[in-house]
């Protein structure tokens, strides 16, 4: 665990008196694939909002590659290189496909501050769009208006928009949410072909999803963390199973 | 991203012919109509780009506009005109500036909040100019002179011309329109209507969202502050009037009625309401009805606004062709 790429220490968020999250210390090692799984009002993607800058914490410490980030604003999370995707589909809905992803890799640039020239000639920007379309799977849809597209393809294209920011850190918050059986196999190979260059924090309620595609995996109840370990260790782990994995399947 | 259609391009460019040959066929009072038509739409293009490209509406818009005529009108001095050299970068700089402050502390709220901030600050204007006595009060101040446009001795252009000043007011207005296409195309263009669609999103993409929001407002209200020197110099006097929220609210609804997120649909607003306004106040001393009764209508009958009656009736037309013969059994 010495080569940890993004630690919380102490990470608390309360909303009033209601503390959604609570002194949930954890590291996530570089490369790696890390769940976060609990059941519904947990504080998982209370947690994720705080990595991503979304939600300023109420205590506690952020460090992404040994540097503080804690409170800082999400453009300033994202250029640090944390890359995000939406549990609600959160895309330009009346761009292109092609046109969604541009604008996020415009984001790479050294500014955007640039009144005269068009956009579309900004050869680098071109590239890593057309990267990141091809790396989610949507080439094909280049030209299509987003709104158009399937709900599955949109979720693709959410993941699609945070590849073109080139972040070294997925947030992922449940990307297989409300697909169908087809799609959701498709959108777990996309994640295991992205594991294989990214490190990646991933909320998701389809068990068998995560127990697939996981390296490490974070049990969370009630804003705290339950347990924490390798995937054998939370299978076999009766705490978690009573707390958790007991009330929806009896047999992982 | 949002480039006008082929169509629409030549229609554009055939109004431009019409207006370029008006002043040889309209009567000088119609001349004078239109140079006020076009200046008006040089300044609800300017609100545009808040409304329809950055998504920020504001109610302020006036400020800008007024505080430049104003600046003309206090830099021409009683005994002859000002160079047009000093004049025109003295009233860019200061609604440039007015803009930098405003928008500095009115970009970070939306919504309706933005909407009374904006207006907030346009009645500290109007109230500025219209309690100071030595600016001439509520009445406002005279432009005794037209600004010089010399070099060297040499005289260019001379603005007391009522058609010289018609195809300078008609350069800025194609000027203005070319200078906002070639922004929306640019990076900058890209970021700040992805702020409109988005903006937690384009922020979340890396986008520090405030910063482009407030240049966008920077520019609007330098192009607002154009259009409002070239109301000085056309008008001759300058008052509160024009900072005042009524006229913030006259252009709110010339972008409105136009066609929101165009360019050219701020254009066709603000010369229907002038071409309106002057009719209507010819046929009855209660025209404001008349007035009131044409915004209910494009609101409730063109959504997307005179701009957008092209395109109605082609969809229209297209679903009468492609609708299948009408069924007769049994009659």
């Amino acid at each position: 665990m010495s080569d940890a790429i993004l630690v919380t220490d102490d990470l608390s968020k309360s909303f009033g008196a209601l503390a959604a999250v609570s002194n949930v210390s954890l590291c996530f090692g570089r490369g790696l694939v890390h769940a976060i799984i609990g059941p519904n009002g947990a504080g998982k993607t209370t947690l994720i909002n705080m990595l991503s800058g979304d939600l300023a914490p109420s205590g506690g410490k952020i460090r992404f590659k040994d540097r503080d980030i804690t409170g800082l604003p999400p453009d300033r999370v994202s250029q640090a290189g944390v890359g995000r995707s939406y549990q609600k589909t959160n895309i330009f809905p009346r761009l292109t496909c092609f046109e969604n992803c541009w604008l996020a890799a415009q984001s790479r640039e050294h500014t955007s501050m640039r009144f005269f020239r068009p956009a579309h000639k900004l050869f680098a920007v071109r590239q890593r769009s057309e990267r990141a379309l091809a790396a989610c799977g949507l080439e094909q849809r280049a030209a299509s208006v987003a709104a158009t597209m399937s709900y599955g393809e949109q979720r693709q294209l959410e993941i699609g928009m945070m590849l073109a920011t080139e972040p070294e850190l997925l947030l992922l918050d449940e990307p297989l949410a409300g697909m169908g059986s087809d799609e959701s196999l498709q959108v777990i190979e996309l994640l295991r072909r992205l594991a294989q260059e990214h490190t990646l924090i991933l909320i998701e309620h389809d068990m068998d999803a995560v127990f697939s595609i996981a390296d490490r995996i974070t049990v969370m109840v009630n804003g705290e963390v339950l347990e924490t370990g390798p995937v054998e260790q939370i299978r076999t782990s009766t705490a978690v199973r009573e707390a958790y994995l007991g009330e929806e399947d009896d047999a992982p | 991203m949002n480039n006008p259609s082929r169509s629409v391009t030549i229609l554009l460019a055939l109004g431009v012919i019409a207006l370029a040959v008006f002043p040889r066929f309209g009567e000088s009072f119609y001349v004078d109509l239109v140079v006020r038509m076009m200046i008006l739409g040089i300044f609800a293009m300017s609100l545009d780009l808040l409304i329809g490209f950055t998504g920020l509406i504001s109610f302020g818009h006036a400020a800008f506009f007024g505080l430049s005529g104003y600046l003309l009108a206090i830099s021409t001095p009683e005994t002859g005109p000002v160079s047009i050299w000093l004049a025109l970068p003295l009233c860019l700089l200061g609604s440039a500036l007015a803009a930098l402050v405003i928008g500095w502390f009115s970009v970070r709220t939306s919504g309706i909040y933005f909407i009374m901030i904006t207006l907030a600050f346009a009645q500290m204007l109007f109230y500025f100019f219209n309690d100071n006595t030595a600016l001439g009060g509520s009445d406002g101040l005279f432009i005794y002179f037209k600004p010089g446009v010399s070099v060297g001795g040499v005289t260019l252009l001379n603005l007391d011309n009522v058609n010289t000043l018609y195809y300078v007011v008609l350069a800025s207005l194609i000027g203005a329109y070319a200078l906002l296409r070639v922004i929306l195309r640019s990076p900058f263009g890209r970021v700040i209507q992805g702020i409109r669609a988005n903006e937690a999103r384009t922020r979340a993409l890396g986008f520090a969202t405030f910063r482009y929001k407030l240049v966008s407002f920077v520019i609007a209200g330098t192009l607002a502050g154009f259009a409002g020197f070239l109301q000085g110099v056309h008008g001759g006097i300058m008052s509160p009037a024009y900072l005042g929220w009524h006229e913030s609210g006259t252009v709110l609804m010339m972008v409105i009625l136009g066609g929101i997120g165009t360019l050219y649909g701020a254009v066709l607003g603000a010369f229907a309401m002038v071409f309106l306004q002057d009719w209507f106040q010819e046929l009855t001393e209660h025209w404001l009805l008349l007035m009131g009764g044409f915004v209910i209508a494009v609101v409730l009958f063109l959504p997307n606004g005179i701009a957008g009656l092209p395109h109605q009736i082609g969809a229209l037309f297209t679903r009468r062709t492609a609708r299948p013969p009408p069924e007769r059994h049994g009659e």
